[in-house]
């Protein structure tokens, strides 16, 4: 019985070492502990960490003064993203902020800026090392201008065609032949009293 | 199923190349047999399309990943309302939506048309399933050209993946279940109108009658392209998150292209009607916009220009470009023919006449579509001509076609003034007093209230000017009812709508569309910026009509959705220090049915639409992991009136369209007046 106690005994304190292996593994196995992560609260401090970030997409850099610069944003509206989305700098950098692109443009441009360029030097700077086509709307020189000036002068000499063509129309038709004098005939008033109810009634 | 989806396309085409044999040579020949057997074969065409579209549609719900399109379009965590749309979210499922949806439009014109238009049935029969069977062709033959890319939509994997690669994420919005169908019924629709206008010239009928048989179906294209296109700047709006709905994108363009000659053709249709004079001119409109439909389809499909919209680049532009010069010229050569009876009945009386206004307006539409067309494809021309690539972005859009656009709008509204035949200068001076004063007094007053954008302003007053012609013609209308009936006044109005609908239902459209002028026009007072955010911390943005806007962010959360992770925010809004809502802009990260990611996380722009302005607020992302988010902030004013300018445009196209308001033989009769063949007794 004692040995059996002993034994027991000696059982007792394989338990503590059982048991102290147990804590110390379950220590080691299960990831450390964390907090419970609790949205927070308006005006509580510094806001919690995301359950999962790689939700949220790309890690965005904070919104800086430059991101807002009314100067800057107008410059980014004339350079065309060479993401192939279509969209000026500005507008693709803001849209869905996957863009990768954008925000390297929008970054050359902010640091054009600092080295003190004006616009016009940094839309220049960034022709020369892209080509013309990185213009959302191309100089007003050269062929250009008929991109520009083609439609409108196509409609102004079609719009001068087609009044004389119909003047000559309207010049063609016989003139209107003298009413014949009628058994009731009608005072100017009354014949543009009719002419406005003809009107009124045309569809 | 999809064996017998192959089969049914095989069948459909040999059914489109003997209908269209058998309609144009039957009706050539006057060979009753050969021409009936066309128009039967049409119905056949489309029994057999629409069982290959439910193959196909059994393939997507059944989740067939082992067919090539059910495994890129879909996945099994799809909702269902996108599933169906799948059938015509890629490029072998738009050809076949398109093939099938002509060969109903074509049976439904077979089943329609009156007895005495009869006569055209088997040209447009021919027309119809030579169209067809082109698209059906590029389906089963895509192949055989270079890159040697299959557009059949029943191609099989040499493997089944577990899942499909799902939706485009872009594409999982309601707009994007109506928009393209809607934009597809607009193009598809054309074609009846243009089968009637090469049957009239086959068959040498160009009298009334072709006339009257395509009023409707062209009213009907015009206000399925209408609704599409108002559609597709709605979905671009509350889904792409670029806080627009308009960026003069090439396929954009290619959507405004026939809807524009549509319109023009919609005027100068009258003229022909009541005079007698255009005809030429009305025929050359409809295998235009016919032809510009194809090319729409042709810059949607051929990856010629750069486009957000497009689909990936394979052989059908070649197919679609073969078609669209063959097309073109068969018919201008036909039409050309054709000139000598075409002659105009009577002329033009008075250069101070409706008749002259409506060309003018011709023009401008003509001319603005002419203007869309250039700046879309001088990219390429000045590549070619001058070998410098360049970008033809929105500004130069902006800077041909607004000028142009407010010309139009004067017209809109000058137009309805002017009597037809001749006006004398009292009544020019009676007509115009009062919308002219309406006009000056808006534009006077936003210039008072400190408005200083040139455009605008001249939106404003123009817009106010042809708001004023309409008021006007509703007035004297009912007034006069009033007087003749002694009907009341609302009474009056309503039996002046019902019983001209064409003429009041018109002045509806135009009323839609100053809306949308001046709400386009507001967009020149947008405001934006960004913002990154804590919770609780707050930006002010100030807004054009002088309020003052606060975001204040409430914290970002977490959680799983169908087919999607959501990262959303809360963002309470107060105007001038009082709270007004909650928005919840949102990432989104879609994954498939075993969890796997699908494609780069999307913004969920949230949208607060007030009636002068919208507050639109995106997600951009999240600082270092953290609730500290990146927003972009967005007050853009009247873009609500967007929506609703749509709605009564459709809506007025509506009451155009709405059968009744005479008979028949009143209708042909009223068609026909002046409209004879030269020559013809």
């Amino acid at each position: 019985m004692r040995a059996a106690r002993r034994h027991g005994g000696t059982a007792v304190g394989s338990r503590r070492e059982f048991l102290a292996s147990v804590v110390v593994g379950l220590v080691t196995v299960l990831p450390p502990y964390r907090p419970a992560a609790q949205d927070s609260l308006p005006g509580a401090g510094p806001s919690g960490r995301l359950w999962d970030p790689d939700r949220a997409g790309r890690p965005l850099p904070p919104v800086t003064a430059a991101d807002n610069d009314a100067a800057l944003q107008a410059i980014e509206k004339q350079i065309h993203c060479t993401c192939g989305c279509n969209l000026d700098v500005y507008t693709c950098r803001t849209t869905d902020f996957t863009c990768a692109v954008s925000p390297a443009m929008h970054a050359r441009v902010v640091a054009l800026a600092r080295e003190g360029k004006t616009g016009q030097q940094i839309l220049d700077q960034f022709v020369r090392e892209n080509g013309v086509a990185i213009l959302m709307a191309p100089p007003k020189h050269g062929f250009n201008l008929a991109g520009y000036f083609v439609p409108s002068l196509v409609i102004v000499v079609a719009g001068a065609i087609l009044t004389l063509v119909l003047r000559r129309w309207a010049r063609a038709v016989p003139a209107p032949v003298a009413p014949r004098p009628s058994a009731v005939a009608a005072s100017p008033e009354e014949l543009e009293r009719l002419r406005r109810e003809l009107d009124r009634l045309s569809v | 199923m999809t064996v017998l989806g192959s089969i049914c396309l095989w069948l459909a085409f040999l059914l489109g190349v003997w209908g269209a044999l058998a309609g144009i040579v039957g009706g050539l020949s006057g060979r009753s047999d050969l021409a009936r057997s066309g128009r039967h074969a049409v119905f056949a065409m489309c029994g057999a399309l629409l069982v290959a579209v439910f193959a196909l549609e059994w393939a997507l719900f059944h989740h067939d990943f082992n067919v090539e399109y059910v495994a890129a379009y879909t996945s099994r965590n799809l909702p269902i309302f996108y599933t169906w749309s799948a059938l015509y979210a890629g490029q072998k499922g738009s050809l076949l939506f398109w093939a099938t949806v002509l060969s109903v439009f074509g049976s439904l014109a077979m089943a329609l048309t009156p007895r005495h238009n009869r006569p055209l049935l088997p040209y447009v029969a021919g027309v119809v399933s030579a169209v067809a069977a082109f698209f059906i062709s590029v389906m089963l033959f895509a192949w055989l050209v270079p890159p040697h890319t299959s557009a059949n939509p029943f191609d099989r994997l040499p493997y089944t993946p577990l899942d499909g690669g799902g939706l485009n994420p872009q594409l999982q919005n309601p707009g994007m279940v109506f928009h393209p169908p809607m934009l597809y019924l607009g193009y598809i629709s054309i074609t009846i109108p243009f089968a009637f206008a090469i049957a009239a010239l086959l068959s040498k009928r160009l009298d009334s009658d072709w006339l009257v048989a395509i009023r409707k179906w062209t009213l009907l294209s015009w206000l399925f392209l209408s609704i599409g296109i108002c559609l597709g700047m709605w979905w671009a709006y509350v889904e792409l998150g670029w806080g627009g709905y308009w960026a003069w994108d090439p396929v954009e363009n290619a959507s405004l292209l026939p809807w524009l000659t549509m319109t023009a053709f919609l005027h100068s249709v009258m003229i022909q009607e009541k005079r007698g004079m255009l005809k030429k001119w009305n025929l050359g409109l409809i295998i235009g916009s016919w032809l510009l439909s194809i090319f729409g389809t042709f810059l949607t499909r051929s990856g010629v220009i750069s486009s957000v919209h497009s689909f990936t680049q394979s052989s059908v532009g070649y197919f679609f470009l073969a078609f669209l010069v063959v097309a073109g010229v068969a018919s201008y050569t036909l039409y050309a023919k054709r000139l000598p009876l075409l002659e105009a009945e009577t002329r033009l009386e008075s250069m101070i006449s409706r008749e002259a206004s409506f060309l003018f307006n011709n023009l401008l539409l003509v001319g603005i579509a002419f203007a869309v067309l250039w700046g879309t494809l001088f990219p390429i021309l000045s590549e070619w001509i001058v070998g410098v690539k360049i970008t033809w972005g929105p500004p130069t859009f902006y800077f041909v076609n607004i000028p142009l656009g407010l010309a139009l709008l004067a017209l809109t509204g000058i137009g309805p003034l002017i009597a037809w035949r001749r006006a004398s200068v009292p009544n020019l001076k009676r007509q115009f007093a009062v919308p002219v004063t309406v006009g000056v007094f808006a534009a006077l007053i936003v210039l008072v209230a400190g408005m200083r954008e040139f455009y605008a302003t001249v939106a404003i007053g123009l817009g106010a000017f042809v708001l004023g012609t309409v008021t006007q013609e509703f007035d004297r209308g009912a007034r006069a009812r009033h007087r003749q009936y002694g009907e009341v006044y609302v009474l009056a109005l309503g039996r002046l709508l019902a019983r001209n609908r064409r003429r009041y239902g018109g002045y509806i459209v135009h009323t839609g569309i100053v809306i949308l002028f001046v709400a386009f026009a507001g967009m020149a007072f947008k405001t934006e910026t960004e913002a990154t955010l804590r919770p609780g911390e707050s930006v002010s943005l100030r807004s054009p009509y002088g309020y003052t806007y606060t975001f204040t962010s409430l914290g970002l959360s977490q959680y799983d959705a169908l087919n999607r992770q959501v990262t959303a925010a809360a963002v309470e809004v107060r105007r001038d220090g009082k709270t007004i809502g909650l928005l919840n802009p949102e990432k989104r990260q879609h994954v498939d049915g075993l969890g796997r990611p699908t494609f780069q996380p999307s913004t969920e722009p949230s949208i607060m639409s007030l009636l002068r302005e919208d507050l639109y607020v995106v997600l951009g992302g999240v600082v270092n992991g953290t609730e500290q988010a990146v927003f972009r902030f967005t007050i853009n004013p009247l873009v609500w009136w967007v929506w609703y300018g749509g709605l009564i445009v459709a809506l007025g196209g509506l009451i155009v369209m709405w059968p009744g308001g005479g008979s028949p033989a009143v209708k042909r009769s009223q068609a026909g007046y002046a409209v004879r063949l030269v020559g013809e007794k």
